[in-house]
């Protein structure tokens, strides 16, 4: 039960938009359109889900202050957390690429488009910020998944409902120096506040 | 022969060249544009993720705007030195590798001599890895550029998001906390019962900001987005 609270805070409350700001590059720069939109936020949704439960695996048999006793009693003081950044980084770039490879074989119809948005999701700064969360939090691997893949889901909803938003914005007379950015910015916000509305729900 | 002969003669040409000022008008162009006609976060949308995380209170901003800039600076330093020497396809991961060091080192000196800071920046000191003005210099500038010109490009680019990112978080713990670096401000011009404005320190008040801040720069320098 404890696994399903934490899914739907990581949506809705700890959602990497409104309350962490992560991934706000390509949030803002793809969302002009809902059909990339979801592309890229499916992306995001795989490639989170795959990285956390491996960078909590990395974390917690190689980096962790003693992590390495499996391999020997003499290891126990060893401590490779300054190595955790360069780690971190170096599996989600293998595993953007892995996904890639793996997509363009088994579904050509599914890279033709997501294809695009998998190089991007490297340097979504979201990917790296579930995994160090991910540490700073101290879950279990169960949750590690469930946080990985909430997160992701909580990405996706709002840079689809940030594109349909700014696809019927195309119409309106927007200030010069608003247009764009600006009134995205402002948008956020807006959506920022409704998202507000879900914290206290305990399930 | 024919090879060495060109290349004496391309030396004589490097040669009388004369030699470009430390700070001729180019390079100035290169510190003074990101500041406002081409900011990384208001004009060119880059790295908004972490400007955003840290701007509560001034303090955490200041460190963090230290550590763009240090990260920013040496990685196109490093680079661009190595830039010849890189093959293209492995580009992105070595550039990763060079970014995840420097900020490896700017976490553990920063461990080790403000701790309390560390674990007020926490993961987002980490995150100065895929923050994409970092990434967008190394991949728009240093991979064709001297390293001279590539540091004071890094210089550049740094202190435009810095000065914005302070410009938000001044906002926000003026509004939001009443202070100015911690230091009561409304208190000390004698007002005692200031009503802080809770959206302000929450991140809804990062956007709002942010937002009001790009509209107001844009119609000073009349740049439009289409």
């Amino acid at each position: 039960m404890d696994l399903v609270s934490l899914g739907i805070k990581a949506v809705f409350v700890d959602n990497m938009i409104f309350a962490y700001f992560l991934g706000m590059c390509s949030f803002l720069a793809v969302s002009k359109k809902v059909s990339t939109a979801i592309g890229l936020g499916m992306a995001v949704v795989f490639v989170l889900s795959i990285t956390v439960p491996i960078n909590w695996l990395l974390q917690e048999f190689i980096l962790r202050e003693g992590a390495l006793t499996w391999l020997s009693a003499d290891f126990a003081e060893v401590n490779l957390e300054f190595l955790q950044f360069i780690m971190f980084i170096a599996i989600i770039a293998a595993m953007v690429q892995l996904v890639e490879m793996v997509v363009e074989k088994v579904s050509p119809a599914l890279y033709g488009s997501l294809g695009i948005f998998l190089p991007l999701i490297a340097v979504n700064c979201s990917i790296l910020g579930g995994s160090l969360f991910m540490v700073q939090r101290d879950y279990t691997i169960a949750e590690a998944s469930v946080f990985g893949f909430g997160s992701g889901l909580g990405f996706a909803l709002a840079i689809i409902a940030l594109s349909a938003i700014r696809e019927k914005l195309k119409y309106s007379d927007v200030p010069d120096g608003l247009k764009g950015l600006g009134l995205t910015m402002l948008i956020t916000g807006l959506m920022g506040i409704a998202f507000k509305s879900f914290i206290g729900i305990a399930i | 022969m024919s090879t060495e002969t060109l290349e004496q003669t391309e030396e004589v040409a490097v040669v009388k060249k004369p030699a470009e000022g430390l700070l001729s008008k180019r390079r100035k162009a290169f510190i003074t544009d990101p500041l406002n006609e081409d900011n990384p976060i208001t004009v060119q949308v880059l790295g908004i993720c972490s400007a955003l995380a840290v701007t509560v209170k001034m303090e955490p901003t200041l460190i963090m705007s230290i550590a763009v800039v240090f990260v920013i600076v040496f990685s196109n330093l490093i680079i661009s030195l190595i830039r010849n020497l890189v093959p293209n396809r492995v580009r992105i991961i070595v550039q990763l590798a060079v970014i995840a060091t420097l900020v490896t080192l700017v976490n553990e000196v920063l461990k080790a001599y403000n701790y309390e800071m560390y674990k007020v920046l926490g993961a987002f000191v980490g995150l100065i890895i895929t923050n994409c003005i970092v990434m967008g210099r190394l991949e728009a500038f240093a991979m064709g550029n001297k390293p001279y010109d590539s540091v004071l490009d890094g210089i550049g680019s740094g202190f435009g998001y810095a000065w914005i990112i302070l410009t938000v978080a001044f906002f926000r713990e003026l509004f939001g906390s009443g202070s100015i670096f911690d230091f009561k401000i409304f208190e000390a011009v004698g007002i005692s019962n200031f009503a802080t404005n809770g959206l302000m320190v929450d991140s809804i008040g990062a956007f709002v900001v942010l937002g009001v801040l790009i509209w107001v720069q844009r119609s000073k320098t009349g740049y439009v987005e289409h």
